[in-house]
């Protein structure tokens, strides 16, 4: 069974941080992945950068240039990736943009993802459609998960025809907006909280976008799975570099 | 062969809608009803009384006499540079305003390079009283000084898009990321024939009216619709689309794109994305785009801010592959040249971008026979402090 199934059958709320691999430093990518467990995380999303990330806001833009100033690419982060499963046995998912991938080679990107022991992808800007007719077998040859997003503007006929074709979790984005410009949850997103909760989706839910602290993140798992943390944390590892996680975690978890 | 788009949104192997899922219900409810918004009499009335009054349409066709007589063919020029505004950018935003107001939008948001496109959407905003925001990158705004008081006197915000390259493309990336930050009451004007279906189709229709004209001028002025070739410069690819558009399929009439080559193809500081460009995703479509290895989009570089894009409209991107077009690239000195030769010869000052265009004549020869139409695509007086530093007026 993937990773990422068997973690989602266990009986809490889940912690999923997303940070940019090759950020601050090009080689901190391991040590984050290994400190983030360490520390309770439950799953983890690495960030492989692209110069024009038109999903994220100015913290996870500015991490990402640097990464590739840094040097970061899909070969780069496979290298530094090889060994990780020799140390690391929590669910990691490679999240970055089509065109990265699609140079690369979609086959041979899924299939590289399957001999390292990553467990699934995140790739915004692949639309559902496009992933069903073209890609949806290359996952399914390699074993991994395909995580879409839904948003409050989904209408509900595109939510469960999202539902039928994940097998994971679906990646609830909070509100209209870019990655890292909310703060904090109003009547409008407990309501949209409430509503998809109500669907009784096949897939769990897992919520992402203006999560930045405890109370974001009780507030966002008292309605889904559990909740990702991206730009919250890039600050602070821009701050605090990657060895100081537990200050970040112990914040969110107690 | 189909040169047009197919029902999935693409033209051969390119276009498609590569969006977020935050943008797929606004980039949905534009695909479902641009084709029956644009088949309304009452939405072509109203798009045809403003080209006519208010654009000043139609735009003259021009048979330029000393030009042919140097280049021994027959060269006609595509007027649109006496559009209002200066180009052929406000065909578009006229046809996309009425396209906006139709779908209940109140609230216009548009990425520009130059200004040209932003002066063009703060212009029919201004005429029927919508919001305004205009994301430029922060570089072009200071190069780029009067456009930018055109649009802050037409009521615009303009926004400086601070990320990346903090160029056009990084302008688009925040033009995009303010639609997914308000996906109701908002229209997103795009200004060339680029980004997610229906986009590319939507701006070339809007933009044939160009073409459509050259043929009935033509029959007029020498008894026949159909040139030996037509011409346009290519950035993104509006005013080269709607040039084509109805010449696609007539497959005794040439098409020839030019391309800026910037400093040369080879300098590292160009922007010939057919030469140098791979297929790939950029701004919501597949298509030809400058990138490295590992899929990062470059910077593209041209004297003309307007031709500065990293990628091409996906329609064009099918041309080159099928080989329906020929492309061409032409470095900044000799658009510039061109530039100033058409000044001295005919006494029209035209934009960088058009430059391009006419430059080609220097590198490809026609009979003397030969009917060639360029699309005189915009007017200098934007580009004058550019001309005067170049040639120490």
């Amino acid at each position: 069974m993937n990773r990422i199934n068997k973690k989602l059958q266990e009986n809490k709320k889940l912690l999923s941080i997303y940070f940019t691999a090759g950020y601050p430093n090009i080689n901190d990518t391991v040590t984050t992945i290994q400190n983030l467990e360490k520390n309770g995380v439950d799953m983890i999303e690495i960030g492989l950068p692209f110069s024009d990330p038109l999903a994220d806001g100015p913290t996870i833009q500015d991490s990402s240039t640097k990464a590739i100033k840094n040097g970061m690419t899909s070969e780069v982060l496979f290298n530094q990736l090889k060994d990780i499963r020799k140390t690391v046995n929590i669910p990691l998912i490679i999240m970055g943009y089509f065109n990265p991938m699609f140079q690369y080679g979609m086959e041979a990107f899924c299939k590289k993802c399957q001999d390292i022991g990553v467990d699934g992808l995140i790739i915004p800007d692949l639309p559902v459609d496009i992933y069903n007719a073209e890609y949806k077998s290359i996952f399914e040859k390699y074993g991994l998960i395909n995580v879409f997003l839904i948003t409050p503007q989904t209408s509900e006929k595109r939510i469960r025809f999202i539902d039928s074709i994940s097998n994971g979790f679906i990646y609830m984005v909070s509100s209209a907006s870019t990655t890292g410009t909310q703060s904090g949850f109003g009547d409008q997103q407990t309501a949209y909280f409430k509503r998809i909760a109500n669907m009784n989706l096949k897939n769990p839910q897992i919520i992402g976008f203006g999560i930045s602290n405890h109370e974001t993140f009780t507030q966002a798992t008292q309605y889904a799975k559990g909740a990702i943390i991206g730009s919250a944390f890039v600050k602070h590892v821009t701050k605090h570099g990657v060895d100081t996680i537990n200050t970040f975690t112990n914040t969110i978890l107690n | 062969m189909n040169y047009n788009v197919d029902e999935k949104g693409y033209y051969g192997e390119f276009g498609g809608a590569y969006i977020p899922e935050m943008l797929y219900p606004n980039v949905e409810e534009l695909r479902e009803n641009y084709l029956k918004v644009i088949a309304e009499p009452d939405f072509q009335k109203e798009f045809n009384q403003l080209l006519k009054d208010y654009v000043g349409r139609p735009s003259p066709l021009y048979f330029a006499k000393r030009l042919s007589e140097k280049y021994n063919t027959k060269i006609y020029l595509k007027r649109e540079d006496l559009n209002h505004t200066g180009a052929h950018k406000i065909n578009n935003t006229i046809g996309q305003i009425l396209m906006a107001q139709r779908l209940g939008k109140t609230r216009i948001i548009a990425e520009t390079g130059a200004g040209q496109h932003g002066v063009a959407t703060a212009t029919v905003c201004a005429l029927m009283g919508l919001e305004c925001i205009v994301y430029m990158g922060e570089i072009d705004i200071a190069r780029q000084a009067p456009n930018v008081a055109r649009m802050k006197m037409l009521g615009a915000k303009v926004v400086a898009a601070l990320s990346g390259s903090r160029t056009l493309k990084d302008a688009t990336n925040e033009a995009i990321r303010d639609w997914i930050n308000n996906p109701v009451d908002t229209h997103y004007i795009i200004g060339s024939a680029i980004g997610p279906h229906p986009y590319p189709d939507m701006v070339t229709r809007f933009q044939a009216i160009v073409s459509e004209e050259i043929k009935w001028q033509l029959k007029e002025q020498i008894g026949r619709e159909n040139p030996d070739y037509v011409v346009a410069c290519i950035g993104g690819g509006s005013n080269a689309a709607g040039t084509y558009y109805h010449y696609l399929h007539e497959p005794d009439v040439g098409i020839i794109a030019v391309e800026a080559a910037g400093l040369g193809i080879d300098s590292g500081e160009s922007a010939a994305t057919s030469v140098l460009g791979k297929e790939g995703i950029i701004h919501g479509c597949k298509t030809l785009l400058m990138q490295t290895k590992d899929g990062q989009i470059t910077e593209p570089y041209s004297i003309s801010a307007g031709l500065d894009y990293p990628g091409v409209g996906p329609m064009h991107a099918h041309l080159a592959k099928t080989g329906r077009a020929e492309f061409v690239s032409i470095t900044d000195d000799d658009a510039m040249n061109a530039g100033l030769e058409l000044s001295k010869l005919e006494g029209i000052i035209p934009a960088i971008e058009t430059s391009h265009a006419l430059a080609m004549f220097k590198y490809k020869t026609f009979k003397p026979d030969d009917v060639v139409v360029v699309n005189l695509s915009g007017r200098g007086d934007k580009d004058l402090q550019n001309y005067i530093d170049y040639f120490k007026i």
